[in-house]
């Protein structure tokens, strides 16, 4: 998929490189240096061999301007373009693949969270799972999921990231917590564990962000709300999809308002004056 | 019955037997590479007679960076940097193999030295005003040293792969990532991808073992050839004059300008 900026970006790049180009090309004394004729004098001089360093202009004949241009001269620069071409044709793979496969998105699908009736309304349960079982406990995630009972003819869910705004730590669940409740699920793709908590708030052991039960920051130095995770019901299962920021939820439950934005790292902001300090976002490229 | 010579004749006669034959491959290399002379060029240089002990601490911080990479090339031959093996293999080292808790507490108590030992010389230049002419591109060369040095000390934490190296990254990638603009790309660029994981890890190690010691080494080798060509500076309570002059280059040198120390030499 090609994205818009990445588009404008190099129409932005190409017009005026075009332009530079073109008005290089166009000028006149470039025009008389490449493509003008030789000059009689110099065709019938005497020859002086190249590592002399004398300029090809026999003694006698002064200079004509652009006109004349010794071999040496021509040589090398040439020497000089010719391994500045295999300078970059060995060096621009090499940064492209240093840099860009960070760049690549991983195309991951929903993780079967199991059946809806393991999430009891109005209950807060702590999910952990694999995200991308195939990369290993390295990908293991953990989301605070709420039921919010069935709102216009669907079930309403609150599944709230537990990755810190503020520098990505993992938030806890600030509260009771029923470690005899829990519940190992199997999936279809992954295995999950369910853990029945009581949070009075999320609140961070790394350097003290607290959250509301609706992710709003109620203390610390977190920048704005706990992220949240897109879902959908397939077959009476849980199924998580992609997550996004939030910069402030009003109301609570089915009934809350969220500010949603596409998903950015911790300690950016979304909105405001601040927010404009992250123009592009990487997976805005791909 | 031969009459015995007396034994320092005896000594100095042995001497006359030995030493062309220590000196013959001596020569054999100088004659073909200059490399004695430029060593003796390197170690015996003058310097100013009221130097002391402070200006020892650019040495010292050599020998810890040479201390981190002989540790970490043997540290590397047990050292799997995987997510599934990292821990498993760090766990090895310390527990298991001979001397390899060692050589592991050397490399990891050594790399806090290094940083300490940096800051330490860092002051003692700053505050001896040893980075005044023509000192500058040194003091630029040391400056652009120390955040490599932090560097290697951030890319390194994360390889033992355990709770406090995981998170401890995870805030530090996160934090590049609030830079304005390209803050985002760089953590994206140091993740390997969206999310730290296996290509974090080996890209961490290959910045740790090869890239970082690589441009650290060749600014250090800047910071010794400026060393060397241009001397110690006297401490600033010094009584000899400063900058007296510099005695001019004689005929017969090539080029390379042997500046003089300032003031007394020592003998």
């Amino acid at each position: 998929m090609v994205s818009p900026p990445a588009v404008i970006v190099g129409a932005i790049i190409t017009v005026i490189f075009g332009f530079l180009w073109a008005r290089d090309v166009m000028s006149p004394g470039r025009a008389s240096a490449a493509g003008g004729p030789e000059p009689a004098g110099t065709a019938d001089a005497e020859p002086i061999p190249a590592h002399m360093g004398a300029p090809a202009t026999p003694p006698g004949h002064p200079s004509e301007g652009p006109a004349s241009y010794p071999r040496s001269k021509f040589l090398e620069l040439g020497t000089l373009g010719l391994g500045a071409v295999i300078g970059g044709i060995i060096t621009a793979p090499i940064l492209g693949f240093a840099v860009l496969p960070a760049f690549t998105e991983d195309e991951l699908g929903g993780v079967d969270l199991g059946p809806l009736t393991k999430y009891p309304t109005g209950k807060w349960i702590e999910a952990t799972f694999l995200l991308n079982p195939a990369a290993g406990e390295v990908s293991r995630r953990t989301a605070f999921i709420r039921s919010n009972g069935m709102e216009g003819g669907q079930p309403s869910m609150t599944i709230i990231s537990n990755r810190c705004v503020h520098l990505g730590c993992p938030v806890q669940a600030a509260g009771p917590r029923n470690d005899d409740q829990q519940e190992t699920i199997k999936t279809e793709q992954a295995e999950l564990t369910v853990t029945p908590v009581l949070p009075a708030n999320f609140s961070c052991p790394c350097h003290g962000g607290s959250y509301d039960t609706e992710g709003n920051r109620i203390a610390g130095p977190p920048v704005r709300a706990l992220d949240r995770y897109k879902y959908s019901i397939v077959d009476g299962h849980l199924i998580l999809l992609q997550p996004y920021s939030v910069s402030e939820v009003e109301g609570e439950g089915a009934k809350a308002a969220i500010k949603a934005y596409g998903i950015q790292g911790p300690g950016e902001h979304v909105d405001g004056l601040s927010g404009l300090l992250y123009p592009i976002q990487p997976q805005d490229l791909g | 019955m031969a009459i015995t010579p007396p034994p320092a004749r005896r000594r100095k006669r042995r001497m006359d037997k030995v030493m062309p034959l220590v000196m013959m491959p001596v020569n054999w290399l100088e004659e073909r590479s200059g490399l004695v002379g430029g060593l003796k060029y390197f170690l015996f240089r003058k310097v100013p007679s009221d130097i002391n002990w402070f200006h020892t601490l650019g040495s010292a911080t050599l020998t810890a960076f040479i201390v981190q990479a002989v540790t970490g090339v043997i540290l590397a031959m047990y050292y799997k940097p995987h997510p599934d093996t990292a821990y498993e293999s760090i766990r090895y080292i310390t527990n298991e193999a001979t001397l390899g808790w060692l050589v592991r507490g050397m490399h990891r108590w050594g790399a806090s030295v290094f940083i300490i030992l940096i800051f330490l010389h860092m002051a003692r230049v700053f505050l001896f005003g040893a980075y005044k002419y023509p000192r500058e591109l040194n003091w630029i060369v040391g400056v652009m040293l120390l955040p490599l040095a932090m560097l290697e000390g951030f890319t390194g934490y994360l390889l033992p792969w355990d709770q406090t190296a995981y998170w401890a990254t995870v805030v530090g990638i996160n934090l590049n990532g609030t830079g304005p603009v390209v803050g985002p790309f760089l953590a994206q660029f140091l993740r390997g991808g969206d999310e730290i994981g296996t290509d974090t890890l080996t890209r961490f190690y290959a910045m740790h073992m090869l890239l970082l010691p690589g441009a650290i080494m060749g600014l250090i080798g800047l910071h010794l050839y400026l060393v060397i060509r241009l001397g110690v500076s006297s401490p600033p309570w010094s009584k000899d004059a400063a900058g007296s002059e510099r005695e001019e280059r004689p005929s017969g040198d090539p080029g390379l300008v042997r500046p003089r120390a300032r003031g007394r030499v020592a003998k």
